[in-house]
Parts: C-alpha cells; sequence; structure tokens
C-alpha cells in the first residue's frame, strides 16, 4: 500500500481539517464532530439539506456544501457510514425551523445510521424527511438484495434539491421532487482496478491487469461482467446498452449525462471516454441538455468511470442543474 | 442483577461487575481478531468489521470505567451508546439497537435469556432481516433460543456461527454477490459468536 498518510486512523479528522483549512469562506468543522458546514454566511432561511456518508469518495460530499446545494455533510470513517450523533449534529447545524432533508445513499449502514438520526432530531421537534438514492442499475432490485445502490447520480440529485431549497421549496415538496429525479437518474460503471481501504491495507478485489469489470460498486462491491480490456467505444456501447434497456429506449428523450471518474482515471480519459458517449447518444436520438465530466463520486484510488443519465421528464429539473452553487467541488456550471 | 441459567442447572447471577468483564473479554477477542473478522468481511462486505468493531469496543470499555454504572440496564445502556456513535457502518445501530432493547428489557426483567431475546428482536426490526439471511440474527436467534433452556455451550455457539458459511446473502452488503456468497462465514456472525462466547467464559 502507497498512500500519502500518517496513521490511518486518523485519516478522517487530518482529511476534515486539510479541507476546512483550506477553503474557510465556504466551509467549516462543527466542533466535536466530522461534520463540515456552510461557512459563507449568505444563508437565508430556508429548509436544510444534509448529506454525508463513508468517506474515501471526495469530493462527495462535503465539497459540495455550500449556497445551492448541501448546509451539512457528514464524513464517516472509510467506507464506513457515519454514526447517528454525527448526523445529529448536521441536521442540528441545518435548521433553520423548516425542517431537514436527509439525501442517503442506498446502503445497510448508511439508512439504519440516517434513521436513527431522524428519530433522534424528531424527538427534538425538527422534521426530517429523507430520501434514498439508488441509481446504480448494476444491481437488480429485488426482496433478496439489499436493493440498488446509490452511486454518482447522487450529486445530481444534491444538485437540483439544493437548488430548489434554495428557491425556497418546502420540505414535503422537496422530498417528492427527490424521489422523482432519483426514478428518473441511472448509472452504470466499469472498473480497471481496484482501491485499497487505508485501515484494510490491501485491495478491495483482485483483477488481472488485462481485464476490467463491469458494474462494479463505489467501495469496490463486484459488477455482473469481467472481460479482456476493450477500446473506449466498445465501454460505451456496453454501458449506453445498460442504460438504453433501463430506460425502454433513449430516442427522443431528453437528458443529463454525467462522466465520473472513480479516482485514478484521468480527466483525459474520461473527455474520450464522454466523447464517445456523446456520439453514441446522438446515434440513438437522446437529446442531452446538460453535461459534466470529473471526479466528483470517487472511490479512493479505483480506476475506471461510471455514466449518470438523468432523464429530464420536469423542464426544472434543467434549471436547477445550470443554477450558481457556490461549493468547492461542483465547479462552474450552465455549459449549455 | 440478572440470572442465567447453566448448563448443570444451576442458577447463575450476573451483575454490573460482570457485565463489564464480560465486556472486557470481549473486547480483548475482537482485538485479537481483528484481522480475522476483516478478512471475512473482505470475502463478502466491505473489509473493515474487524476494525470498527475493535474501535467501538475500545468506547465501551472507556465508557464503562468512566461511568461505572452499578444497574444492569445502565451497563447495557452505555454499551449501546458507545457502540452507536463509536462503530458507524451497519454494526454500530445493529449492535447499539441490540444492547439498547437489552437495556430497556433489563428494566422488567432479570432474566438474561430474555433481555438478549429483546436484543434479538432489535436487530431484526432495524436491520430488517430474517434467520437464515446470512447475518448476525443466525447467531442471535438461536442463541436465545438455548439460552433459555440452559444449553448454550461454545459447541453450539461454533455451531451457529459455521451456519451462515452455507447461506446466501440477502440483506446488507453481502446480497449484492447473490451465489457467491456462500461459502464464507457471515463477519457479523463471527464477531456474535465471539460475544456469547465471552459470556459463556464470565459464567464459568
Amino acid at each position: 500500500m502507497k498512500k500519502i498518510i500518517n496513521n490511518p486512523s486518523d485519516i478522517i479528522p487530518e482529511m476534515v481539517n486539510g479541507l476546512v483549512r483550506s477553503y474557510p469562506n465556504y466551509l467549516k468543522q462543527i466542533e466535536g464532530t466530522y461534520v463540515v458546514a456552510r461557512n459563507d454566511g449568505d444563508k437565508k432561511k430556508k429548509v436544510g439539506i444534509v448529506s454525508g456518508g463513508g468517506s474515501g469518495h471526495e469530493p462527495l460530499h462535503a465539497g459540495f456544501v455550500g449556497k445551492g446545494m448541501l448546509d451539512a455533510a457528514v464524513c464517516g470513517q472509510v467506507f464506513t457510514s457515519p454514526t447517528p450523533d454525527e448526523v445529529l449534529a448536521a441536521i442540528k447545524e441545518s435548521d433553520q425551523g423548516m425542517g431537514v432533508l436527509l439525501i442517503v445513499k442506498n446502503y445497510s449502514g448508511d439508512v439504519m445510521n440516517f434513521d436513527i438520526a431522524k428519530d433522534m432530531a424528531e424527538m427534538e421537534d425538527i422534521k426530517v424527511e429523507q430520501v434514498i438514492v439508488d441509481d446504480d442499475i448494476a444491481v437488480e432490485d429485488s426482496t433478496y438484495t439489499q436493493g440498488k445502490r446509490g452511486v454518482a447520480g447522487t450529486i445530481l440529485v444534491e444538485k437540483i434539491i439544493g437548488s430548489a431549497a434554495e428557491n425556497g421549496m418546502s420540505l414535503e415538496d422537496l422530498a417528492t421532487l427527490g424521489k422523482k429525479v432519483i426514478e428518473q437518474t441511472k448509472t452504470i460503471g466499469v472498473a480497471l482496478k481496484p482501491a485499497t481501504v487505508p485501515e484494510v491495507g490491501k485491495p478491495g478485489f483482485e483483477i488481472a491487469d488485462d481485464e476490467i469489470e463491469y458494474g462494479v460498486g463505489i467501495h469496490g462491491e463486484p459488477g455482473y461482467k469481467r472481460e479482456k480490456l476493450v477500446e473506449s467505444k466498445k465501454l460505451v456501447e456496453e454501458l449506453i446498452t445498460k442504460l438504453d434497456a433501463s430506460y425502454d429506449g433513449l430516442s427522443g428523450k431528453k437528458f443529463a449525462v454525467l462522466t465520473n471518474g472513480l479516482g485514478a482515471t484521468p480527466l483525459m480519459e474520461q473527455y474520450v471516454f464522454m466523447n464517445d458517449v456523446l456520439n453514441k447518444l446522438e446515434e440513438k436520438k437522446a437529446n442531452v441538455l446538460f453535461t459534466k465530466v470529473g471526479s466528483y463520486v470517487t472511490s479512493l484510488e479505483m480506476a475506471g468511470v461510471s455514466l449518470t443519465l438523468l432523464e429530464l421528464t420536469d423542464d426544472e429539473w434543467l434549471k436547477e442543474l445550470n443554477d450558481s452553487a457556490n461549493t468547492i467541488g461542483w465547479g462552474d456550471t450552465n455549459v449549455r | 442483577m440478572i440470572r442465567l441459567i447453566q448448563l448443570d442447572g444451576v442458577t447463575q447471577m450476573l451483575d454490573s461487575k460482570q457485565i463489564q468483564k464480560w465486556m472486557q473479554l470481549f473486547a480483548k477477542e475482537i482485538a485479537t481478531n481483528k484481522e480475522y473478522l476483516s478478512d471475512l468481511d473482505d470475502a463478502i462486505g466491505d473489509g473493515d468489521h474487524g476494525n470498527n468493531m475493535d474501535r467501538g469496543m475500545i468506547a465501551v470499555i472507556e465508557n464503562l470505567e468512566e461511568k461505572n454504572p452499578t444497574e444492569i440496564a445502565d451497563s447495557f445502556k452505555v454499551i449501546a451508546m458507545a457502540l452507536m456513535t463509536k462503530v458507524g457502518g451497519a454494526s454500530g445501530p445493529l449492535y447499539g439497537t441490540a444492547f439498547l432493547e437489552m437495556a430497556k428489557a433489563a428494566q422488567n426483567s432479570e432474566d438474561l435469556a430474555e433481555l438478549i431475546a429483546a436484543g434479538t428482536a432489535g436487530i431484526a426490526k432495524r436491520g430488517g432481516a430474517s434467520a437464515a439471511d446470512k447475518t448476525m440474527l443466525d447467531v442471535w436467534i438461536p442463541t436465545s433460543e438455548v439460552l433459555k433452556n440452559g444449553q448454550l455451550t461454545a459447541e453450539k455457539v461454533d455451531s451457529f456461527v459455521e451456519s451462515t458459511k452455507d447461506m446466501q446473502g440477502k440483506k446488507g452488503r453481502s446480497s449484492y454477490l447473490g451465489e457467491r456468497s456462500i461459502g464464507h462465514i457471515d463477519p457479523g456472525a463471527a464477531s456474535s459468536g465471539m460475544l456469547f462466547k465471552t459470556l459463556i467464559e464470565v459464567t464459568k
């Protein structure tokens, strides 16, 4: 294991410190916790938006804290859900009397810990609603599994909800909006190399130098198919075929498209991949209205990419995606 | 004080000091087997169960020493809060809920078997799992059954842990593996086995 770290068990406090000290105009740490909250002083009265999860996916979630996206993010241990007391601290920080919406990725640990925190907050008379993001179509949703996982599509959900909250939407309406957006968000990924959790010290899975695996999760959960490395066009073909089937066809539909690097894949390769994606979507007669490329939901040093489509069934969503967000992670917007 | 019927039919009484002793033995067992638990988790989950439980049990021992509860219900509550706030992941809320339900049950019952049955029900409710889903419940459910008749032995606990090997994961991360989860012991079942074997040790 080769990593720029000190003691593996100090990674989270040191990472959070490094982050908030680098961007004090944007972020602050809630004392005694690993909760990162807004520090921009531009806060209006609105519904609080809180997300969080295991660390190792940076810039998710703390990088999306700021005006127009999240009010606070909870940083768990690497690939491990944060605890309910930490989530509660984020809820309390974000509540301005209009309630708080939790955006949770669909993993058993996250769902349970956020659920306990929601109960604890309600005991303190804070209104809390939650939406569960499950955009990874690599996993079938059945009663025999945990269900689909939450992956890169999470940032599109956070962006749309964050913007709607900034524009004054109520807690109940935000929860409904979140569920609608999640239903239209679908992601599928491919991994080239595994990630190593620092405290574990060895890669999460083994894969030969010339092999790739489709559908790997952002914690190295197994995918659905392994094969020899193929060129970018072929990768795109496989992933778009999956997405096409999942949407019952792409032709004539309006989409936001996100190419997301998993950590170790350079932007250069991500642009090559996105070029093929856009060609393929053109060929399929899909109408692409929003595009984004970069490493936003990473999996430590995993190599690979994921492709997310969000069908824009509501015109407001495009506006909300294009609204400015004052965060360190989202970057400039309104690209089209 | 709570009572536990032993194999030989003798009823053993446990006080909060012995609960503390039980937790010390459990913490030591977790620390010793940290890598083993993480290796089990590596095969069907994300490889951090040993580290997470170790972090939680260190907090449990610290909090028990600091707060030094004298009532059994308080002991279980201290344990529950430490696990809930220090472990994270899925194990934190599940173990935390189990001990919290045991704390609640201890207010009306002095029978450890009843307490552990309440803890088992708490785990099932929180995680939504059932028997044979390849989870910690596959140790908690049969253990709470045999405890009622004073039939708990280390061999039985081992066999409950071992039984998860042939099961297919239906909850949590192992469920993503489907049939490929068969052939591996569930890490939560393994740590639960350590919990109950150290209970046997403390009541010897």
